[in-house]
């Protein structure tokens, strides 16, 4: 990986956390409603992932779906627009924060009903297999989703059809405040993989670049005709589940002794031990991404309200069939 | 024209769907080398091979996923349901995804799927297999819900229903795969969301669709030779729901029975006396009667099965009775 990558992939990082904070001002100030997921701590799995995948591979994730969506390419203008309910952004303020979708950059969203998305990464790889599509599926959920039946359901079919879909499960340790271990008979989610017969692996989800080179190595697998793979990235998020979560399930302590591991943190220190960046150079990328946020928020906040025709807009794709 | 059964009918439109355009694929249990726990895909796995005649495992909320999945990427699959009954283990798929994909994303993605699902009672299957639940699909916006009554409308109907780009929940009754009648053949569409008047007639207005409308029609003979004039409208779609020639039918007959064989309480004739009341008030001579299935889970027993579902005798009562005769 070359420098301006490593810069691009650094900046990438810390757009998604200003954008996180940015979210969370505008939520209090009552300007983004309904839920608010928050990617913070978790900024190097989307940005890992993403990054090792082709442009024509498909990207599916759950609710706390921000930062895959700057990871994209989306611009955090039209991230933030969707965010306020605004015609520009990225669903046409139909949608809202869990559900962030760019078809065109080949990331379907972005869903809410946790793990009612496996199934249809199963879909995305078996309609590319179908069509004989050389693309790869990139399926992120969280710990949560592997206790109910869709998950389930989409892995053995993915198995008993081989097909090319790379499984990722963020394990956050909580879904919401449930831990792991109060919650699902295993604790190391890959023994889940090894029932329905999937190699699988276990990487560091704090690091950008532990994420990244393992999943590249399995999206090679993948692509030449392994099946399906399973890759647990251990993390942690820094929030709350949600906004307005008074987290209860866990101790500060805890919380603090992640944050010593803060991903953005954990790769600057990687990019300057390495001298593939200075110290100045870095503080640049945060400038040059607090900039582009502001942006992005002053765009949002000067859009337009959807036109009340788009109520009824999009229910059928054509109105007779 | 040839007359065929509502099966040969239904198999003649998936055949000749597939065989025209190759993105139509079928999935679903037992669909291929059984050849459809109906006989409705038999010979289709040996001809278009395993790939387009995709068994599954039995999982249907994975199967609509998939289906949904695969559609998003350009494909037009056919999901079956072995039965409707089974549909509830897939209602997420079908009413929180398939339904509201295209809508949530602002357009962004096309989902083109048929989800063939068979339903209704009378085979003593007991009442996890039996219901006819269409009325609860028919709620949500963003599906395409239809059911057809004949063996015509249900070949012109599923070609409509694959070449549509968007989700539609194809319902077939058990008991009506052995119906026969003229169905024109090759390429014989039916545009999705139109109400047909099935028989014309001047005193009552009989609303009806599916397995009912060949109730109905029975019901309507007998009553000729009561000298009663019974006009059928057949729904043949749920959603869109096409109440201009039911209306138009009542203004002339002022006199409306709707038989359904699903439950009353909250059903699809609820709706469409909601519809009539709410649309032509002013015509009606007489209240408007439902005919329907009794409350209970349909039970095994034969006698008692049918003591729940409707009978021909329960709509010419009902005809009789808004009539006053």
């Amino acid at each position: 990986m070359d420098k301006s990558r490593h810069l691009d992939l650094y900046q990438q990082m810390v757009v998604i956390r200003r954008v996180e904070e940015r979210s969370a001002e505008l939520y209090q100030q009552g300007k983004i409603g309904g839920f608010l997921h928050l990617y913070i701590g978790q900024e190097a799995v989307s940005t890992g992932l993403v990054a090792a995948r082709r442009p024509e591979d498909r990207v599916i994730t759950a609710y706390r779906d921000h930062g895959v969506a700057i990871n994209v390419g989306i611009p955090a203008k039209a991230v933030m627009a969707e965010l306020l309910g605004k015609a520009t952004g990225t669903s046409k303020g139909k949608g809202g924060s869990m559900h962030l979708a760019d078809v065109g950059k080949n990331y379907f969203g972005g869903h809410a009903i946790v793990g009612a998305h496996l199934p249809i990464a199963t879909g995305l790889a078996l309609g590319d297999k179908y069509q004989k599509n050389p693309r790869v599926t990139i399926c992120m959920f969280g710990d949560g989703a592997t206790n109910i039946g869709f998950f389930h359901e989409a892995l053995n079919m993915s198995k008993v059809w081989n097909l090319p879909v790379l499984w990722v499960v963020e394990n956050n340790q909580y879904g919401m405040g449930t831990t792991v271990e109060r919650a699902s008979a295993v604790s190391e989610m890959t023994q889940k993989a090894a029932g329905y017969n999937m190699p699988s692996a276990r990487v560091d989800g704090m690091n950008v670049m532990a994420v990244y080179e393992k999943t590249k190595e399995m999206l090679e697998q993948i692509r030449a005709g392994s099946g399906p793979m399973f890759l647990e990235v251990m993390t942690y998020r820094f929030r709350g589940h949600s906004m307005g979560d008074p987290e209860r399930y866990r101790k500060a302590e805890e919380v603090h002794k992640w944050q010593e591991n803060d991903p953005i943190g954990v790769y600057r220190r990687y990019l300057i031990e390495k001298g593939i960046a200075t110290e100045d150079e870095l503080n640049q990328q945060d400038d040059e991404a607090g900039r582009i946020v502001e942006e992005a928020v002053q765009f949002a906040e000067n859009s337009p309200e959807p036109d009340a025709e788009e109520l009824y807009k999009d229910i059928y794709v054509r109105e007779q069939c | 024209m040839a007359r065929i059964t509502m099966r040969e009918a239904i198999s003649q439109a998936l055949w000749e769907e597939m065989e025209r355009d190759e993105k139509v694929f079928i999935l679903g249990e037992e669909v291929g080398v059984w050849g459809g726990t109906y006989a409705v895909t038999r010979g289709f796995y040996d001809h278009f091979g395993g790939e387009r005649v995709l068994d599954t495992p039995i999982a249907e909320a994975g199967i609509i996923g998939a289906a949904i999945g695969a559609a998003i990427t350009g494909t037009r699959p056919v999901a079956e349901l072995m039965t409707i009954n089974f549909a509830f283990a897939a209602m997420d798929h079908i009413v929180n995804e398939a339904a509201k994909l295209h809508y949530m994303f602002g357009g962004q993605m096309v989902l083109p799927i048929v989800i063939r699902a068979v339903g209704g009672g009378g085979r003593q299957l007991g009442a996890t297999h039996s219901q006819t639940p269409d009325a609860v699909f028919a709620h949500f916006p963003g599906l395409r819900v239809v059911a057809p009554g004949t063996p015509a409308d249900a070949k012109g109907m599923l070609k409509a229903a694959i070449r549509c780009d968007d989700p539609v929940l194809f319902i077939e009754h058990a008991t009506l795969y052995q119906m026969r009648g003229e169905v024109p053949e090759g390429d014989y569409v039916v545009p999705l969301g139109k109400s047909k008047v099935q028989r014309e007639g001047s005193d009552v207005t009989i609303v009806t669709y599916s397995k009912m409308l060949e109730l109905s029609l029975k019901a309507a003979d007998q009553l000729a030779q009561a000298g009663i004039s019974a006009e059928i409208v057949d729904l043949r779609s749920l959603r869109p729901l096409d109440m201009g020639p039911v209306i138009e039918s009542f203004k002339k007959t002022n006199h409306a029975v709707i038989v359904e064989e699903g439950w009353k309480s909250y059903g699809v004739g609820a709706e469409v006396m909601a519809r009539i009341y709410e649309e032509a008030f002013d015509y009606a001579d007489a209240p408007v009667k439902r005919v329907a299935q009794d409350e209970v889970p349909l039970p095994y027993n034969r006698t008692l099965e049918q003591m729940a579902l409707p009978q021909v005798e329960d709509i010419i009562a009902a005809v009789k009775e808004v009539l006053n005769v």
